[in-house]
């Protein structure tokens, strides 16, 4: 597996070369060079931006396809709850979970039942005397890569719980397992994904070895068969199986995290440009009273996820719906405090988070200070209109790019056109001293 | 070529329009730099204490950004009107500011302690009628 690995790629044939996702990436990651974009790997965080301003849908997401459910003997799908928002007159959740069932999976566990363990997990957290401040919630992937990578200072902060998604993932499989007394080894899980960085974090997890899910399927991907399954969905025979708390259902939108742990004195912020912002707020100590911030790169949160079908306002209205409509179940009633504890090992993670140093301007800072230098000086030669049509995301960005090698002075098309009218002036010239 | 770099930015009185876009200009700055994110973490918590002092106190003012391998500096120096007693102003929850600024989430009296608790050294000096001068200097 490769260092970089990210989900988010380009195809290089649908790409016109445009200036919509350039300008649209928040890290900076993305340059046009030869008429096509090209994604800097160590730069992306797989917030999908890209994704969602592409016109040309030249930007995608890596998930699997609903067909990579076959390579395993047993299938076990684990449904975001942002799903649940993407169907027009939902009776119940029951139907979802068994239209899953009719398209090939032998099982459904509800990743909010996940969402209702990890909330437990950081309610706990949160009691114990050293905890951070603010905690920050580690359930958006592309937020928690951001801040490896723009906020090191703040890594400490992010609460050390794995996702819902995971937890989900190792509780189905055990579950399955002891039940049907069957190997481990051959149940697949698959989570049903709104979200470009999922695949990221399942691929290279994020503060922890290895991931207990084996693929993801998106919900573009599964949404037109399963909406068909859903209108023939009869209701289940045998006894009723556990259900997630309508908290657990709420963290497809954002502040459903932060509703669940910590009511009071928590903050919860969507798109990705809004959590950078509230993020250097955190960095500068200005919000001293706040004890928990809930990041979501998409608008709306999961239900905004660019891989979802239906328009995120909508698909919001529905889960606040849904959620209105199940019994007020707090998550510590359904997940007492003391399971946690036999569970340690497939809900904290194993190994810390990490920074990520891709954004400096030299390897160390005697180096950046003088490239720093040289892009000042270039700064001012630049016409600083921010066009992109040099392929870099603005002058800033092009003049680093430059003193870093990877650009030059005649791509940009203002400088490029001063030095052509130089050359045309001189070639006059030429022409008449010869003449002469 | 230098290794050294060095940043002016002049802070206008009362303008909370741009408050806080000279020390954002100035994290952005260093952590292009690599400068160890435990630093510019103060020097933007300090900054920014510095830039709203100007904006809500000063008769306007500027910062200037100095950046070694060795340490990060600020210099900050005001056209007045002055602080009559460091002391007092140097004591946590002392504050000058008007009800209106208190409205806006300012005044709590800690801007001063904050700066120096976030710098390894910290200089003030204050002429009354001519105005603030201080000095902050964050080893790397």
């Amino acid at each position: 597996m490769d260092r970089y690995y990210h989900s988010v790629t380009l195809d290089k044939d649908k790409c016109v070369g445009c200036t919509n996702c350039l300008k649209r990436c928040p890290t900076e990651a993305i340059r046009v060079r030869g008429g096509r974009a090209r994604i800097i790997d160590e730069r992306c965080i797989d917030c999908g931006e890209c994704i969602r301003v592409c016109e040309h849908h030249a930007k995608i997401a890596n998930t699997n396809p609903l067909s990579a459910i076959n390579g395993f003997p047993y299938k076990i799908a684990l449904p975001a709850p942002s799903l649940y928002g993407q169907f027009k007159n939902l009776r119940s959740i029951n139907d979802v979970i068994e239209g899953l069932k009719m398209m090939g999976f032998d099982a459904v566990y509800e990743v909010a039942r996940g969402a209702d363990i990890v909330s437990v997990a950081v309610m706990e957290r949160m009691k114990e005397p050293d905890c951070p401040r603010p905690l920050i919630s580690s359930s958006c992937p592309a937020v928690v890569r951001l801040i490896q990578t723009r906020f090191p200072e703040l890594i400490d902060n992010i609460v050390d719980v794995r996702s819902p998604m995971e937890v989900a993932a190792s509780q189905a499989r055990s579950e399955f397992a002891r039940e049907k007394g069957v190997d481990p080894k051959d149940i697949g899980c698959f989570f049903i994904t709104p979200c470009a960085a999922k695949m990221t974090a399942i691929r290279k997890p994020l503060g922890h070895e290895k991931s207990a899910v084996d693929g993801a399927i998106s919900f573009l991907e599964v949404y037109g068969l399963l909406s068909g399954q859903i209108k023939k969905a009869k209701k289940p025979e045998g006894a009723a199986q556990p259900r997630a708390t309508s908290f657990g259902i709420g963290w497809a939108r954002t502040g459903g995290e932060a509703g669940a742990v910590q009511q009071e004195e928590s903050l919860a912020v969507d798109g990705i440009d809004n959590v950078i912002r509230v993020l250097e707020e955190i960095e500068d100590n200005r919000l001293p009273g706040l004890r928990f911030f809930e990041g979501m790169a998409c608008f709306g949160g999961c239900i905004g996820g660019p891989l979802s079908f239906e328009n995120p306002f909508i698909a919001r209205n529905r889960i606040r719906k849904l959620v209105l409509s199940l019994p007020k179940v707090r998550p510590e009633d359904v997940v007492p405090p003391e399971e946690l504890r036999g569970l340690a090992e497939e809900i904290y993670f194993d190994k810390p988070l990490e920074p990520v140093k891709v954004m400096q301007l030299g390897k160390d800072v005697r180096e950046a200070l003088q490239n720093m230098e040289r892009v000042e000086e270039l700064s001012k030669k630049l016409p600083g209109l921010d066009c992109g049509s040099c392929g870099s995301p603005s002058c800033q960005a092009l003049a680093e790019d430059i003193v870093l090698g990877y650009a030059t002075e005649m791509d940009c098309l203002v400088l490029l056109k001063e030095r052509l009218r130089q050359m045309a002036r001189q070639m006059v010239e030429m022409a008449e001293t010869t003449r002469k | 070529m230098s290794e050294m770099l060095h940043e002016r930015f002049e802070i206008a009185q009362g303008d909370f329009a741009t408050a806080g876009e000279a020390s954002g200009r100035i994290k952005r700055i260093l952590k292009k730099l690599g400068v160890d994110s435990a630093v510019v973490r103060r020097v933007s918590v300090a900054s920014y204490e510095v830039e709203l002092n100007l904006v809500i106190h000063s008769l306007g003012g500027r910062m200037e950004l100095t950046v070694l391998p060795e340490h990060v500096k600020l210099y900050v120096e005001d056209d007045g009107p002055g602080i009559p007693d460091i002391d007092k102003a140097m004591q946590e929850g002392f504050s000058t500011a008007s009800d209106e600024v208190r409205m806006m989430g300012f005044g709590a009296g800690m801007g001063l302690p904050n700066m120096k608790r976030n710098a390894d050294d910290f200089d003030i000096s204050s002429v009354v009628g001519v105005g603030t001068k201080i000095t902050m200097t964050f080893n790397t």
